[in-house]
């Protein structure tokens, strides 16, 4: 994980790169800076590997401050990308993924099988690809290679920063879908600089928008979509995108929090009482805070049984709240029940949705885009 | 006609003369330039690396450059008396500005995208010189080697002034003799040199340049 505590660049002739920049880069995720040219995210990357030092706050790399480390060894530690590939034309692409490696001195074997291992990753034969020198590669396959030239140490972080800008644009495609497939298999705190917000759409974990040396927002691709902060993340995010990202309401903002619950230790009397009093067919159980499962009307008056713990239903599935709406009608259709129950990730009831409160919904969300149009 | 039968015969008669020349032409060519490059090199990339002393390196070789080849020689040999080792030391100095000045242009043409990967990958600043500037910078160096050559073999043809042999020699005595025939016997080797020279550091050129463009 990396953290950028209150962190500012002021260059010498007095211009303020960045001002104030609070940030978490999650381990494993792509980390997208993005934002207008000038905005200072080239720069915050750079802060990492200590191309580019700040002038105060601070930056922890897994809890240790980069700035008691020695900048040579810590860029060792990290991957880096640079935007125009930077292959070393004079080495072959043996030489160029083994950069790293060989400054660290590993042995021959172990550098061997690491080039054969990364050639591998990104579908260039080995035997054929390693001898011969970039410039008789197409130019995504130069950038693959640059890519594995910066996982080569094995570094837990890699920083990219506009890496497929040169690209064509089907190159760049091609490439963009490499690196999501890549990080499901290699799991890393990946800082990725772009211009392009649908390169950041399609990659990001997490987009941090930057504008004149501030983080003007930051979160998940679906995030930025659906809640832009302000005017300018609505304008750089684009009117188009933006409508086609409106997706349906989420579980979240449909569902009913005001509901009514029974406990395990209630009588089926009173459980039935609250029933027929609030008109309902199904009623979640509480166990000690946690759901512990449901009961129906059926269920309660059929039995002899004392309390509601001995007809509980625990085969019935439930919801988070961040479902989208169609998952919520799925549900209700398959289970052929009246209401479906929405978790917390801590197990505990979030609240119920039924029918009423997807329609609901649904025809708030119709008439706002009406309203939009 | 006549003329080239009799400068061949000529040639065949003195053959062991002027190959002794030829090889002392070579050998002053090689030693001078020897130098320049275990001294241009180096001052070549302290003038890249350091951007402050690189004009008073650059103007410098630039002006010794300039003094005309023959009060050249003829100063050093004021300093340094007549002969071989007097003549190596002006070729030097010839030889001195092609191969600083294409040093560091070499160096500097390095393109910033590859230092900064260097650097960004975690090389020292030696490690950037010696892994990517300076390999990268071998053709540019080619090609002032190849100028200095050149210049170098013509240069010592004027050492017989100070004393030295080579080629020179021929044309020099051909000139206070009025014989056309030995003048060419001299200037023709010579000539041929400096061809042979461009041609085969124009080839090695080429070659190292190949996989960089």
């Amino acid at each position: 994980m990396i953290e950028l505590k209150s962190v500012n660049k002021v260059y010498d002739d007095g211009f303020q790169a960045l001002k104030n920049i609070n940030l978490t880069f999650d381990e494993g995720k792509i980390n997208v800076l993005i934002g207008p040219s000038g905005c200072g995210k080239t720069t915050t990357m750079k802060l990492l590997n200590r191309l580019v030092d700040h002038t105060d706050g601070t930056i922890l790399v897994e809890g240790k401050d980069i700035q008691e480390m020695n900048p040579i060894q810590l860029r060792r530690q990290m991957g880096y990308v640079i935007q125009s590939i930077g292959l070393f034309p004079h080495m072959t692409i043996y030489d160029n993924v083994a950069t790293v490696p060989k400054l660290l001195r590993w042995n021959k074997s172990k550098i061997d099988e690491t080039v054969h291992r990364l050639l591998n990753l990104v579908n260039l034969e080995p035997e054929t690809f390693k001898k011969r020198y970039p410039s008789e590669l197409s130019g995504g396959q130069q950038q693959r290679i640059g890519v594995i030239r910066a996982l080569a140490a094995e570094p837990d972080i890699i920083l990219m920063d506009e890496p497929f800008s040169a690209l064509d644009p089907i190159s760049r495609e091609q490439l963009q879908d490499e690196l999501t497939h890549l990080q499901a298999e290699i799991n890393k705190t990946i800082v990725f600089v772009t211009h392009d917000m649908d390169e950041a759409i399609k990659i990001a974990d997490q987009i941090i928008l930057m504008k004149d040396g501030e983080v003007v927002q930051k979160g998940s691709p679906h995030e930025l979509l659906t809640e832009p902060k302000n005017d300018f993340v609505k304008e750089f995010i684009g009117t188009e995108r933006l409508q086609k990202a409106e997706t349906l309401p989420l579980v979240r903002e449909m569902m009913n929090q005001d509901f009514v619950s029974t406990y395990v230790s209630e009588s089926i009397d009173e459980a039935l009482n609250k029933l027929i009093n609030h008109n309902l067919t199904q009623l979640p159980v509480i166990n000690n805070k946690q759901y512990a499962g449901f009961v129906t009307i059926k269920d309660l008056l059929k039995g002899s049984e004392e309390t509601v713990s001995n007809v509980i239903n625990t085969d019935q599935k439930t919801l988070k709240p961040s479902d989208e709406a169609s998952q919520a009608m799925r549900l209700l259709k398959e289970q052929e029940l009246n209401e479906v129950t929405v978790l917390t990730d801590q197990n505990e009831i979030a609240g119920v949705v039924n029918y009423k409160d997807i329609s609901e919904a649904l025809q708030n969300y119709y008439e706002k885009q009406q309203g939009v149009v | 006609m006549e003329f080239i039968t009799e400068l061949l015969s000529y040639m065949a008669e003195n053959k062991e003369n002027l190959l002794q020349y030829t090889f002392d032409h070579i050998l002053m060519v090689i030693y001078g330039i020897g130098m320049a490059i275990a001294v241009g090199v180096p001052l070549g990339i302290l003038a890249a690396r350091y951007e402050k002393i690189a004009p008073f390196i650059l103007s410098t070789v630039n002006v010794i450059q300039i003094i005309p080849s023959l009060a050249m020689l003829a100063i050093l040999m004021i300093y340094f008396g007549l002969g071989f080792t007097t003549a190596v030391i002006g070729l030097f100095f010839y030889s001195l500005l092609p191969i600083v000045r294409n040093t560091y242009v070499g160096v500097k043409e390095v393109s910033p995208n590859l230092l900064e990967a260097g650097k960004g990958l975690g090389m020292t600043g030696l490690q950037v010189l010696r892994k990517v500037q300076l390999p990268l910078s071998i053709p540019f160096f080619m090609a002032g080697l190849r100028v200095a050559s050149v210049i170098a073999v013509g240069v010592a043809c004027i050492a017989p002034y100070i004393g030295a042999d080579g080629l020179g020699r021929e044309i020099v005595s051909g000139i206070s003799l009025r014989s056309e025939i030995k003048i060419y016997a001299g200037a023709i080797p010579a000539a041929l040199l400096a061809i042979f020279a461009d041609t085969i550091l124009g080839f090695m050129e080429r070659r190292t340049k190949k996989r960089i463009v």
